[in-house]
């Protein structure tokens, strides 16, 4: 026992202390200085009168319902996209899989507030579709009008969620347990209900509350709608317009991280205890059936009409920002590439400034992230499930919640030497991105070296390599692919980060792209270089995307460990 | 139920070009305890699968008491079959992945109750019925999964290498259990493995498969002493090969070896194209007797080479020793007792071999 008094080198609880440290001024202090102004009285007690004060306005209860509806609705409405989609690539031999799969990033790669805009164009009250609708039948459909349009846009945009990891989970799913099923006597849709869904329900639910969670928290899509009774909106305004002092912008803040917080604990709740694709595993995926005609009609209908509504926010945002005039008409009615002129001449600040800000986020997050996992899972550090706990719990905070968390925390203390107050400065934005994505990094490079199996690095220091040497020489080369994709996923998810930069922007020199996409769309004026901003941002995303794939999926044929994008 | 009758009719199964299973006929009786023995990739699982329904033949037939089911989907079999990783299903308890196949075929509530209470008495783990699977040792699953696949009472039982994922321990017992299940229940029973001792201790008759193709089949016994190929005399027990010819002769025949000499086949053999071929005896047939002592054993009608040892092994019951007779090698089993005489490397010994054991193998 003597031996095992201390099972940590200094080093290491060094590091632990050290991103402890982090978390603790970027993530925790932020959001319990949030959560105490949202219940302190200003006296230095504690009250609950800024939330009575909160139901009592008419407008905040609205508001609430109305965020919580959209959540469940967009959630709804992204299932029944999702499940069908997933249905077909797991279950039957056909040729529309690589389709599926480009449905199921397309959307990730464009954030949700600049589709909103193109979507307005084809799908809004004046937009072409209604228009067209309006020429042959005489009726319109007001799908973009309020909370409906939020919905519309949210679900198409987040569904990918669910659709990916229902996927995953349903490959994971050893033929073994459907065959036996068979084997007893049930089949088709009975087996499905019975075996097959119950055994993929993980996945779903895991996808199901990211959804719930994105959509409560995103600010960008309701505000460029023009529908502000909603949480988050109201909170941005709250704080923007009354100024930090109000209570009742803390108050908003405090529900909507208790709403997401919630929503991961009640999925973690429900997930307890039913990794059910790990535990008996022996055999290959489920069996795959050949279409019969009719069921191929309807699936490429299916995936076709899909197809179309997934593309039509990318369709609508490049005739956009390529269009000299685009109003009450279906087409644009003349082209013209003045757009990115003036987006290059202008603002070419704004993509250094996106690539910066989230390079550097990205590059810290797979920093901490590997950092992380190595103390989780391979020493014995105290606290670290601590450490684990507080940089998934960001998942739960809103960049809204965490941007107020960081302007009233370090409101007043300014820079060493000079009088700059720190709530001014870019790097505050690019921390505020890596929080944000740490748990995605995070959960990356957990998988990544959790494939590593202990007795390679074992044999690594039985030939005489020391901890440091093994980790450089054994650890992260096998982790690279894990890695690499955390360090993507946390870039191309800050590139369209909007909620937390709408409110820790400072400057228009010091503005990131989804910034200035913003701020050109509040103009009509302003539409067409925002569109132009956003195709920029949009081929950003997806070369970058594109040739991390590519890495990874090359580095996982020569070593044979498989990371994957999430 | 009554045990069901197996019969496959040159059944061949492939994979684009690579034919998996080239022609296979078989008759399991009714009751009989049956085992499918070869290395992996000799087909007996695709075999096995092909009965319970989950592949499905390019021509032949396959039948259960004479009614055809070669395109009868696999839920309405009724041949029950326990997969190699147990696959219990993890979202439901013992009791209700038990009772599964009794609810998909509308049975009552009340008889499913008795039957699920019957059948997990039956392998023991009545206490165990609201566990959840992962709650259960590789042992418990095990029965689980036999008794998921007994409750509906199969015509035929099948089993996919139930043993493998159990420890060696584990698996002599439970090997005995499912024999003596088995013989109390009198169901049909097919049995995969890749381990000789587990199909000659626990089955009635076994089909030693390789290549697709079912080498021969038999009694454990019949396997054993008579192998009718090279690769049955290998797989089923350790065995020696003395290369020879074969010569025929007006008076009978004879095999030429340089080991032997000349000598006479106890039994006629037919005329073959080529008169290569293989005496095949087992390693424990041969006695080591050490030199100079007199050659007693010629006078006991069997023949004596030299040999000189080369490596011996302890192995507990028995020590067997490597050894250069005339430049061919020779595996030989020596009873071991305490007390008894061990060999060292090198030395030269006399070996008795007698002519019954010998088998010729072509």
């Amino acid at each position: 026992m003597n031996k095992k008094a201390r099972q940590y080198t200094v080093v290491q609880a060094l590091a632990a202390m050290s991103i402890a440290l982090f978390l603790l001024t970027f993530l925790l202090v932020p959001v319990l200085n949030v959560v105490y102004i949202a219940v302190a009285d200003g006296n230095g007690s504690l009250t609950l009168s800024h939330f009575g004060a909160f139901f009592g306005i008419s407008l905040m209860q609205e508001s609430f319902w109305n965020s919580l509806i959209v959540a469940l609705a967009s959630v709804f409405f992204a299932s029944i996209i999702a499940l069908p989609l997933a249905y077909l690539t797991i279950r039957f031999e056909f040729r529309g899989a690589l389709l599926i799969q480009t449905l199921g990033v397309l959307p990730l790669i464009m954030p949700p507030f600049v589709g909103a805009v193109a979507m307005q164009l084809i799908f809004g009250r004046s937009g072409s579709v209604n228009l067209l609708l309006n020429d042959w039948f005489g009726i319109a459909i007001p799908m973009m009008e309020g909370l409906t349009g939020v919905i519309f846009v949210e679900s198409l945009h987040y569904f990918p969620f669910i659709l990916l990891n229902l996927t995953v989970a349903l490959n994971n799913i050893d033929s073994a347990m459907e065959e036996s099923a068979q084997n007893l006597g049930a089949h088709g849709l009975r087996l499905f209900r019975r075996i097959v869904f119950p055994l993929a329900m993980p996945g779903y639910i895991a996808g199901a509350s990211l959804v719930f969670i994105k959509v409560f928290d995103d600010l960008g899509t309701p505000l460029v709608l023009n529908v502000t009774n909603m949480l988050a909106p109201q909170a941005y305004l709250r704080i923007t317009s009354v100024g930090l002092e109000d209570p009742i912008g803390y108050v908003i803040s405090v529900i909507m991280v208790a709403f997401s917080l919630s929503a991961l604990w009640l999925s973690a709740r429900v997930l307890k205890g039913k990794d059910y694709s790990t535990t008996q595993r022996g055999g290959s995926s489920l069996m795959r059936r050949r279409l019969t005609l009719v069921q191929s009609l309807l699936a490429y209908g299916w995936i076709g009409l899909l197809l179309l509504l997934v593309l039509s926010p990318h369709i609508g945002i490049v005739l956009l920002s390529l269009a000299k005039v685009w109003s009450f008409s279906i087409l644009p009615d003349a082209f013209t590439l003045d757009h990115y002129r003036t987006v290059l001449v202008d603002s070419p600040r704004m993509i250094v400034n996106t690539l910066l800000y989230c390079g550097l986020a990205a590059l810290l997050d797979v920093v901490l992230g590997t950092a992380i996992a190595y103390l989780i899972l391979r020493t014995r550090v105290p606290g670290r499930q601590a450490l684990d706990f507080m940089a998934s719990a960001a998942l739960a905070i809103p960049g809204i919640v965490l941007a107020i968390g960081y302007l009233r925390t370090f409101k007043g203390i300014t820079l060493p030497g000079t009088n700059d107050p720190v709530t001014t400065l870019w790097i505050m934005i690019a921390i505020a991105y890596a929080i944000r994505r740490l748990p995605y990094a995070l959960r990356s490079c957990m998988a990544a070296l959790q494939q590593v199996s202990v007795s390679l690095e074992e044999a690594a220091e039985n030939l005489g390599a020391t901890k440091a040497r093994t980790i450089r020489r054994i650890v992260i080369p096998l982790m690279a692919g894990g890695i690499l994709a955390g360090f993507v996923t946390s870039f191309i998810t800050a590139a369209v980060e909007l909620s937390a930069t709408i409110m820790l922007t400072t400057t228009q020199s010091d503005a990131p792209m989804s910034y200035g996409i913003y701020l050109y769309m509040q103009s009509i004026a302003g539409r067409g270089p925002g569109a132009a901003l956003g195709v920029l941002a949009v081929i950003i995303v997806a070369v970058g995307t594109y040739f991390s794939h590519r890495i990874i999926s090359s580095r996982a044929s020569q070593t044979g460990i498989h990371a994957k994008l999430e | 139920m009554k045990p069901g009758q197996v019969e496959c009719k040159n059944i061949v199964l492939a994979y684009g070009a690579t034919q998996v299973l080239k022609g296979i006929t078989l008759t399991v009786k009714p009751g009989e305890f049956f085992a499918l023995l070869g290395p992996s990739g000799s087909g007996k699982s695709t075999l096995l699968r092909l009965i319970a329904g989950f592949n499905f033949a390019q021509s032949g037939q396959l039948t259960v008491d004479g009614s055809d089911i070669t395109q009868t989907p696999p839920w309405q079999r009724n041949i029950g079959m326990v997969f190699q990783n147990y696959a219990l299903w993890p979202h439901m308890t013992v009791e209700r992945n038990v009772a599964f196949g009794l609810e998909e075929r509308k049975t009552s509530r009340a008889e499913i109750a008795m039957r699920v209470k019957d059948v997990l008495a039956l392998v023991g783990l009545t206490d165990f019925a609201q566990r959840r699977p992962n709650q259960l040792s590789g042992g418990q699953q095990q029965r689980v999964a036999l008794a998921r696949t007994l409750a509906i009472e199969p015509k035929v039982l099948l089993l996919d290498e139930p043993l493998s994922n159990l420890d060696a321990k584990l698996r002599v017992q439970m090997r005995q259990e499912l024999k003596s299940l088995q013989r109390r229940l009198g169901i049909t029973t097919i049995f995969v493995t890749h381990d000789q001792e587990e199909a000659l201790t626990t089955c009635d008759r076994i089909a030693v498969m390789d290549q697709g193709v079912i080498q021969q089949i038999g009694t454990p016994m019949e396997l054993y002493d008579s192998p009718v190929n090279r690769f049955v005399a290998n797989f089923v027990g350790t065995i020696n090969f003395i290369e020879g010819d074969v010569e025929h002769t007006p008076t009978g025949s004879t095999f030429l070896s340089d080991l032997l000499g000349k000598i006479a086949l106890p039994a006629i053999t037919p005329d073959r194209a080529t008169t290569r071929a293989a005496l095949a005896l087992r390693p424990h047939t041969i006695n080591i007797i050490a030199e100079p002592s007199s050659p007693t054993g010629a006078s006991r009608g069997s023949i004596n080479v030299p040999g000189n040892i080369l490596e011996r092994e302890f192995l507990g019951e028995f020590v067997r020793y490597r050894i250069n007779a005339n430049g061919t090698e020779l595996i030989v089993d020596q009873l071991h007792q305490v007390g008894s005489e061990i060999h060292a490397t090198g030395t030269n010994v006399i070996l008795e071999i007698p002519p019954k054991a010998l088998r010729l193998i072509w």
